[in-house]
């Protein structure tokens, strides 16, 4: 049995990231992380192989700068790394994306769950992982924030999912996709062993070819990347006895319709 | 002179993607296990050690130097250079304080010089956790002047009885065990002293109390009584009248850790200075752009840097196993220089801060406090201006 977890690294959350001249995105020389969501879908990783006595594998899809992760991934504990990349593929576009991932997780031995980060903090979205379920024709729960039950005899998962509303617990099929929410676990620290041994580890890098499938048509298009039109912030001092700056506040707070 | 012998080390960068790694790791547990934790801890004059340390020993964080046979990571001293620089963004000083006297100053005898027996008992539930661990060296009438210690260790058969007192023990009110210096034999010299290790359940041993302090609030400090208490022979570390010489070599390593977060800690108050200076205005511009304080600060970032290269090269000497006496010289010098410089990081921040700076719930005002002890604990500035200038020589003639 084996569980998949999908990660990236992204910009450290502290990053300063913008628009170079050139057009290109940069953050300077601000380390990059792994995408803090995945953090969470990696420790549920490690606890639910650990559980169902299999293996726990990463996957990450795209450039060198990914390895960061997938060695964070292997720090944490996970059994085995893997990274997808191939010029021919376009790994920002999520139906390109899920197209690989899911041939990906057919070539890993056994998968019976595949779990993302709620989303990706970068691009922000998580359509990839929708479009994985699908391309795999796999169960997809979304917004999980506990696994209750995996039963792989029985082949069902029973989960507790979380939205706005309130929770709901749903029993489902195995094979399934999930996207975890932080409140399912406690990510754990790279212990020192676990970092001695993913420093160490060679990440095996699989092609499209090795995938046994061509390149996926990216549906979407990037046309530029733009800063945010830089705010203006406007300070006015309201003059006054206390009284009568209280009365201007509340007008002004009415007429923006704060209030 | 002693000239630097050429070592493989890269001092430019000594660092590899393994310490990096290892530094993000330890950068994210001090971020979210101790830094949300540091003002209750402050508040209370005491951390609570056992339920840290069995976090971090867990992580294969306490036992970076120690061979793996005990549970040690048995890494180069980078991983420790990079724990005790990541130490230092706790928030509060009493915190690494309390972690390195458990890492590099209670326990380093042991680990060289320790039976099998004596490792297996209190070392390796050191490096996992599980125990902590105090260094008890100084009393109230022997402070820089080891060789004045009067806490006596008597042989009792196959027992040592012992009596005296400690002052000024940090991680004292909690400790399982102590790493104590004790004359085993009689006279006031080097000689005829040992290290044992005294468990403190035993009985004859007594907190006498817990004491206030000016700075490093988060650490407990005690001040011990020992009367008659009986420990096994088989507790002594290494050889009987040894204490003093293996004491001394245990002290390089916490010399240069306390210099490495001494330096780590001081480029984040600066740093933090500059950007208060940026923020905050008078006359009409912000502080910054007066030269006055760019300047001072500037000066600051300099001297940072040369003593961090310094701590640098003191580690690439005990990496490249160098002789002792050469790299407890430069120890020596990289705690004078880390003190110093503290002092003056804190008097000229807090300077910069104006009257936010002496406020109590200010960060700087509490960093003034904890960085005054670094040029007396582990021996005053002027031991090691004392020992510097032995090395070097300088007898009269
Ligand atoms: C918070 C804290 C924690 C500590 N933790 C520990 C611990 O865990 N274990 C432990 O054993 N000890 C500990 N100590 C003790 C510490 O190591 C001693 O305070 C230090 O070695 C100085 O000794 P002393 O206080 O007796 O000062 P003294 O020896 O009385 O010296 C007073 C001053 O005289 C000056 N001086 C000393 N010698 C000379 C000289 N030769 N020439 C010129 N001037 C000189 C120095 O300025 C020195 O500061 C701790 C101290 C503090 C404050």
């Amino acid at each position: 049995m084996s569980i998949i977890v999908f990660t990236r690294s992204t910009p450290d959350t502290a990053a300063k990231v913008e628009v170079d001249g050139s057009g290109n995105v940069t953050w300077g020389d601000a380390a990059t992380v792994v995408n803090p969501w995945d953090e969470y879908a990696l420790e549920e990783g490690i606890v639910q192989a650990k559980n169902g006595g299999g293996k726990a594998s990463v996957i990450a899809i795209g450039g060198e700068m990914h390895n960061d992760a997938l060695k964070h991934s292997l720090a944490m504990g996970l059994d085995q790394a893997i990274r997808v990349e191939d010029d021919a593929l376009d790994a920002s576009d999520a139906l390109a994306y899920a197209t690989a991932a899911s041939a990906a997780v057919k070539k890993v031995d056994d998968a019976k769950l595949v779990i993302f980060g709620k989303e990706s903090i970068d691009v922000g979205t998580d359509q990839h992982a929708y479009m994985t379920a699908r391309k795999l024709g796999w169960t997809m729960l979304s917004y999980v924030s506990q696994i209750i039950e995996v039963d792989y005899e029985a082949g069902t998962i029973k989960v507790e999912k979380m939205y706005e509303q309130g929770k709901q617990v749903v029993t489902s099929q195995l094979p399934a996709v999930i996207t975890v929410m932080k409140e399912i676990n406690e990510p754990r620290y790279p212990s020192f062993i676990g970092i001695r041994k993913a420093s160490k580890a060679q990440i095996p890098v699989w092609s499209l070819a090795d995938l046994g499938i061509s390149a996926p048509t990216a549906k979407t298009q990037t046309l530029a990347f733009n800063n945010l039109p830089a705010r203006e912030v406007k300070t006015e001092m309201i003059e006054g006895e206390p009284e009568e700056q209280a009365r201007i506040l509340v007008d002004k707070l009415l007429e923006e319709k704060v209030l | 002179m002693v000239l630097p012998k050429a070592t493989a080390i890269n001092l430019f960068n000594p660092f590899t993607e393994e310490h990096e790694m290892f530094r993000k790791s330890v950068r994210a547990f001090v971020e979210k296990e101790i830094r949300p934790h540091v003002d209750e801890w402050e508040e209370a004059e005491i951390a609570p050690l056992h339920e840290l340390f069995k976090k971090m020993g867990e992580l294969g964080f306490l036992g970076l130097n120690y061979p793996e046979k005990y549970g040690g990571a048995e890494a180069d001293i980078w991983f420790t250079v990079v724990f005790a620089e990541e130490l230092a963004r706790a928030g509060a000083a009493g915190i690494p304080m309390a972690t390195l006297v458990h890492t590099d100053m209670a326990t380093p005898a042991l680990a060289r010089h320790g039976s099998e027996e004596l490792k297996e008992r209190y070392l390796m539930p050191a490096i996992r956790g599980e125990m902590v661990s105090a260094i008890a060296v100084t009393e109230p009438d022997a402070g820089s002047d080891v060789a004045r210690i009067k806490t006596r260790a008597e042989r009792d058969g196959d027992d040592y009885i012992i009596n005296g007192s400690k002052l000024y023990i940090t991680n004292g009110t909690q400790a399982d065990w102590l790493c104590l210096l004790a004359r085993t034999s009689p006279g006031d010299d080097y000689q005829g002293m040992s290290l044992i290790i005294v468990p403190t359940d035993t009985p004859g041993f007594t907190i006498s109390k817990k004491l206030k302090k000016l700075g490093n609030h988060s650490s407990d400090t005690a001040f011990l009584t020992f009367e008659d208490v009986r420990v096994p022979v088989s507790n002594r570390i290494g050889e009987e009248g040894f204490g003093f010489y293996y004491q001394m070599e245990q002290f390089q390593v916490e010399r240069l850790v306390g210099a490495l977060g001494g330096v780590a800690g001081a480029e984040l108050v600066v740093r933090d200075t500059i950007a208060y200076c940026q923020e905050r205005h008078a006359f009409n511009k912000p502080l910054i752009a007066s030269q006055w304080i760019q300047f001072k600060l500037a000066e600051l970032l300099t001297e940072i840097e040369a003593t961090r290269q310094l701590n640098y090269l003191c580690a690439a000497k005990i990496e490249a196993g160098e002789d002792n006496m050469e790299v407890t010289r430069i120890a020596s010098m990289c705690k004078l220089k880390a003190g110093r410089l503290m002092r003056e990081v804190a008097d000229t921040c807090l300077q910069f801060y104006g009257g936010m700076g002496y406020m109590e719930e200010t960060p700087i005002s509490r960093y003034f406090r904890d960085a005054r002890l670094t040029s007396i604990g582990g021996g005053a500035d002027e031991v090691m201006l004392g020992i510097i200038a032995k090395l070097e020589n300088m007898n009269p003639r």
